[in-house]
């Protein structure tokens, strides 16, 4: 994984809540058998009119400000629904690697960890903030620096936020969660003895 | 201590819990389907990594797979995915109800059917819906395909400790309200992010008068509710569903498994962290009028107005459902005209289900200009219902009698809506698009769809003739 590392970058506002897995990446685009390439889907069905090619003028992303944004400034309960991770998979691919809300959805949440993206949480009167910061100044920069767990703008807000200790040192480190968890395979097998002993029908067909 | 039947899990399968770094979660069942998979088979094979234990895995492909003429699989991409399935689970050994098999079907009904999932267990899968089999007393949770990987690798997940939610629901249900009705009565309440964070556990009598079927509609859309998990204490409804299935405990290990089971129930008294009660008799059979799951309401009532919510967020929400919606504030829920009924999915494509809107349409015909279809949940429901002569009921009425599938559920094998359609459906997701580009989905229960592919519009069952 990459490691994420301090960064200035445009912010796009999507001022919408409950943005759902199947907005992000409609399903007639999860049948490939690969990780990359889903940046071109990223919110199809927004983001392209009736013909599928023509961008959607309306669509806020669309907006030559926001081109070549990192970060995604949205509405609550972000990323709710399915648990597909060609979600994560399209927006980095597309290139974003932060978003700020002022909720995720619980899958969603720690599917970003796993792909290098760094998921905000703040609070509605910060988020209303960043909010209006991007509406008055489309194509702004913000600053986020994962280590200090902040986010800092040119019109001088300052937001602390919190991240789990963990994640936090897998994002910076770009750590495979795989190799961690075998570090500890002598307590998996050791759970795996104990279990047959225990709950002997579970291992029968084993 | 008293402990909460999640907490029980949760310390019964805690491999290890690191000073720094995270808690690492036993996972006992691995559930698989084509779609969120074939990555992780892919990411396996670049770190020359194994699959540990095969046999805690059981797969099924269901979301590609036509209901018509379930070979022709025109999408060539489509195509490559359930061809990539069957290698992968061949080339590891892993037990799969593939095209070929007389046991496939939609992945959280064929599970149960073979009752690998027992109460007490961890159980997973790339995917949301695993929630369903949180009915068994099961902490069972969708995962993402790096989770996948993970899984197959270790048999553990890196997991967070979740916050526990008791949603208590008692009395008696009125007449033609299901627990599809109940769990969106209870996504009304929630939202769509009430539960984030929490396990919910489902408890009062309402709950325990409910069949597997039943807890496993309701557990299926804990997920709509945010909540990562739901559960059900397991009593003598659960073990009569599983004595005897394939991999249920036999013999004198079944003793032993009813035993565990039941230490594994939520003490009396134990502590959550949040409580909800719901009564029963104000649960009303319940229709979505919108493109969110806690965009619902009885259908007695009216498309709600923006200014109906103080909530500046969901006055917004409801704002844009109307108009992707294309229904007016104040209409009547009952004038809501539809062109396709579904009956079917992993929330609603039970046999009780079938039974369900048999009943209603028997010896009625479907209105002018309106399709409807049924697809079984697996070939089990299918030649089940068959048996019963549900199929005839359902053909005679003017319904397709379909093969096993996701189907329209979700919109990527071909059945679909499009754009402008309005549907009924008993599946789970009202979101924009998800039954297809432009479509618009009404949720409700096989008997509120039922009628309304007989009215053509919604009608209040309960005044049904
Ligand atoms: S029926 Fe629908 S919700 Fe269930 S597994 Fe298939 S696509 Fe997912």
């Amino acid at each position: 994984m990459q490691p994420y590392i301090k960064h200035t970058s445009i912010a796009a506002l999507m001022d919408r809540s409950n943005v759902d897995t199947d907005q992000i990446i409609p399903k007639n685009f999860m049948k490939k058998v690969e990780r990359t390439g889903f940046g071109i889907n990223l919110f199809h069905n927004w983001r392209f009119l009736a013909d599928n090619v023509t961008p959607n003028p309306d669509f806020e992303l669309n907006k030559p400000a926001f081109q070549g944004a990192k970060i995604l400034v949205a509405g609550e309960n972000f990323g709710c629904g399915s648990s597909r991770e060609h979600a994560p998979w399209a927006i980095a691919d597309y290139g974003f690697n932060t978003i700020i809300s002022t909720s995720f959805a619980d899958i969603f949440f720690s599917n970003c960890f796993k792909n290098s993206i760094l998921p905000i949480k703040v609070t509605e009167t910060e988020l209303a903030s960043l909010m209006a910061e991007i509406a008055a100044n489309e194509g702004v920069e913000f600053t986020v620096d994962l280590a200090e767990q902040k986010v800092t703008t040119p019109g001088g807000l300052v937001i602390n936020f919190d991240v789990d200790a963990f994640r936090k040192e897998s994002l910076l480190e770009g750590l495979d969660d795989i190799g961690w968890t075998l570090t500890h395979e002598d307590k998996i097998s050791e759970y795996e003895q104990a279990q047959k002993k225990r709950l002997p029908w579970l291992w029968e067909n084993a | 201590m008293t402990k909460t039947m999640y907490e029980k899990i949760w310390d019964a399968n805690l491999v290890h819990e690191p000073e720094s770094g995270s808690p690492l979660l036993f996972v006992d069942r691995h559930l698989m389907h084509e779609v969120t998979s074939p990555q992780a088979f892919e990411g396996l094979r670049l770190q020359n990594r194994q699959v540990r234990n095969v046999h805690s895995i059981l797969g099924t492909i269901d979301h590609c797979v036509p209901t018509k003429d379930r070979y022709n699989i025109v999408d060539a991409i489509a195509k490559k995915q359930v061809e990539t399935m069957t290698s992968n689970c061949e080339e590891n050994e892993i037990n799969l109800y593939g095209m070929d098999s007389d046991q496939n079907g939609v992945i959280h009904i064929v599970v149960p059917e073979h009752g690998f999932v027992h109460p007490g267990m961890v159980v997973v899968c790339g995917d949301s819906h695993t929630a369903t089999h949180g009915a068994f007393g099961a902490l069972a949770f969708g995962i993402g395909t790096s989770e996948v990987e993970h899984v197959m690798a270790t048999q553990t997940l890196q997991q967070k400790k979740a916050k526990t939610m008791l949603v208590k629901v008692e009395g008696k249900l009125p007449a033609y309200s299901t627990a599809k009705d109940i769990a969106l009565a209870i996504i009304a309440v929630t939202g769509t992010a009430g539960g984030t964070g929490y396990v919910m556990e489902f408890a009062g009598d309402t709950i325990t008068d409910l069949t597997m079927e039943g807890r496993m509609t309701l557990c299926n859309m804990a997920i709509e509710a945010g909540a990562r998990a739901g559960l059900v204490a397991p009593d003598q409804v659960t073990y009569d569903y599983l004595q005897g299935r394939e991999f249920a405990p036999k013999g004198e290990y079944w003793e032993q498994a009813v035993a565990y089971w039941e230490s594994m129930k939520t003490d009396e008294g134990a502590e959550f962290d949040e409580v909800i009660t719901l009564k029963a008799e104000d649960i009303a059979p319940q229709v979505s009028w919108g493109t969110s799951p806690e965009q619902v309401i009885s259908v007695t009532g009216v498309v709600p107005s923006p200014s109906d919510f103080d909530n500046e967020v969901k006055a917004q929400a409801c704002a844009s459902a109307l108009k992707y919606m294309d229904v007016q504030a104040g209409q009547k829920i009952t004038d809501i005209n539809i062109d396709i009924v579904f009956v079917g999915s992993c929330t609603n494509g039970r046999i009780e289900d079938f039974r369900a809107t048999a009943e209603i349409i028997k010896g009625k015909k479907v209105a002018d200009g309106v399709q409807a279809i049924a697809v079984p949940g697996s070939f089990p429901v299918k030649i089940q219902a068959e048996k019963e002569g549900l199929d005839k009921i359902f053909v005679e009425a003017g319904w397709e009698w379909r093969d096993p599938g996701c189907s329209m559920c979700l919109a990527m094998n071909g059945d679909e809506l499009k754009d402008g359609q309005r549907s009924a459906s008993t599946s789970n997701r009202n979101f924009e698009g998800r039954q297809g580009k432009g479509g618009r989905t009404h949720l409700v229960s096989p008997a509120m769809a039922g009628a309304a592919s007989i009215a053509g519009h919604f009608v209040d069952i309960r005044d049904w003739k």
